[in-house]
């Protein structure tokens, strides 16, 4: 279990290193994206208006104030359930270039194997804990689609963004699945 | 003050309260719950589980950082729900209380300002609000001999309260029926609830009957409280213990910390049903409570 401090864009090589339980932190620029975002992308088919090549993006819907000039500030920015994003993963990787998605609650086997094939991971934040992400966040540097208010695409400065848990790495393996596996052998015993 | 004058007067402290109550309830975190959570952390240190001790300490660091700098302390402005105990002798336009907290969510998300979540269910379209059609929900309480008012406020959480679950089990499948299911939900819930989690459990009464049994359970009952019948208390304990012995741990990376506890509330059913309600409750277990006297003196509590 090894700690990594990793610098965006990141490199497919940087991303093949990680493995289960390693922990991550994260400097540079990260993109929020959420259900609407990817909505557009995907089935509306609107092409994102950002380059997403060595992106890590979080899932996530801040909460925010606009500022004079059109600026926002940050009120609280946390992290959403992974799961319900899940078929849109794919595609990020693909079609996008995206290396990592952090989020909470994981990723169900289309994405693990897209994480394998593609060379992308799944890195867990504390879900819940966003006073701590909040303050993590540097500044909101630009926003797109504002019509989809909270649901934009966000791009986002970080310093020292984490822990984050390496739960889905690049080699087909996900702590979320080894962990429910223990679970319903454990539930036959307990039930 | 006149009695017309207190009339009007309370509904204006009902809308401060209410307001207060939510923004009060997103920032800190109830003393039973920190108590619990704190646990945890000792319980995954004394295991060695290196990953499940970095979680808990992750999240108690992040609630002493919105202590500290006064910020919410999850992202999730949730939904809005107040239970309001109401003295018997109080004389209350009931209405008018409602219209009071509806505007306290109001004011809530525009002057801290709050994230809105409130979107209709087919267009999805935002009210912007946190209020709309049965929104805040309202549950009134009557108190016997009392003229005191209480507002329990809770902004449930969305992860947490998309894992609910219903079943009508046959009597037959008595008690063992009821665990069972209860751990099939755990299961099904996986790490999407935010565990380490508080398991919201209603017992009999009819369908919806039971599931507003799960939730007084999961959101305003307290963590370490014990259901007052004895019978029940030990099947909070049972499942209590079963449940942290899945091993599915916080943020179901595994661990031994998947419960801070077991809330079960019930009330007689049919002969022909075995009613079993799931509302699960996050680490954050939010929660506010104020009363407000006959003299319209406003008192916060746990």
């Amino acid at each position: 279990m090894a700690d990594h401090l990793l610098e965006t864009p990141l490199t497919e090589a940087a991303v093949r290193q990680l493995r289960l339980e390693d922990t991550v932190r994260i400097n540079g620029a990260i993109f929020g994206i959420r259900d609407a975002t990817q909505i557009r992308i995907f089935d509306e088919g609107v092409e994102p208006p950002a380059d997403l090549r060595g992106a890590v993006c979080l899932h996530t819907a801040p909460g925010v104030r606009k500022l004079p000039g059109g600026r926002y500030e940050k009120i609280s920015i946390g992290t959403t359930t992974s799961t319900r994003m899940d078929r849109f993963v794919p595609g990020l990787l693909e079609r996008y270039g995206v290396r990592a998605i952090v989020g909470k609650g994981g990723l169900l086997q289309g994405s693990i194997d897209a994480m394998q094939r593609l060379g992308g991971v799944y890195l867990a934040i504390v879900g819940g804990a966003a006073a701590l992400e909040t303050l993590q966040i540097e500044e909101i540097e630009q926003v797109w689609w504002e019509d989809l208010m909270p649901e934009c695409l966000w791009k986002f400065r970080v310093r020292d963004f984490g822990p984050l848990i390496v739960a889905i790495d690049s080699r087909g393996q996900s702590l979320y699945q080894q962990v429910q596996r223990q679970v319903a052998e454990r539930i036959q015993g307990l039930g | 003050m006149t009695e017309s004058g207190m009339a009007d007067a309370i509904y204006d402290l009902v809308e401060q309260t209410g307001r207060d109550l939510y923004i009060k309830a997103l920032k800190d975190i109830p003393a039973d719950v920190r108590e619990a959570l704190a646990s945890g952390l000792e319980a995954e240190k004394r295991d060695g589980n290196r990953t499940a001790e970095q979680v808990m300490f992750t999240i108690l660091e992040n609630i002493r950082t919105a202590d500290r700098l006064d910020m919410l302390v999850c992202q999730d402005t949730g939904t809005p729900v107040f239970k309001v105990r109401i003295g018997s002798r109080l004389r209350i336009d009931v209405a008018r209380l409602e219209a009071a907290l509806r505007r306290s969510c109001e004011r809530a998300t525009r002057e801290h300002p709050l994230r809105s979540n409130s979107v209709h269910p087919l267009t999805r379209k935002h009210t912007g609000t946190n209020t709309g059609e049965g929104i805040p929900i309202v549950k009134l309480q009557f108190v016997p001999d009392s003229d005191g008012l209480e507002i329990q406020m809770a902004p449930k959480g969305s992860g947490s309260e998309n894992m609910s679950f219903l079943k009508m089990l046959n009597p037959a499948e008595g008690i063992q029926g009821i665990k069972r299911f209860v751990l099939e939900c755990i299961f099904e819930s996986g790490a999407q609830p935010c565990p380490p989690m508080i398991v919201g459990i209603g017992l009999g009464g009819t369908s919806d009957l039971a599931m507003n049994l799960a939730k007084e359970a999961s959101t305003f009952r307290k963590v370490g409280s014990s259901n007052p019948d004895q019978e029940v208390a030990a099947l909070e304990r049972e499942l209590l213990d079963k449940v942290n012995r899945t091993g599915l741990g916080p943020q179901g990376l595994g661990g031994a910390t998947t419960a801070l506890a077991v809330n079960i509330e019930w009330a007689h059913t049919h002969i022909t049903q075995n009613p079993v309600a799931v509302n699960i409750q996050c680490w954050r277990g939010e929660r506010a409570a104020a009363t407000i006297s006959a003299e319209g003196k406003v008192t916060f509590h746990g």
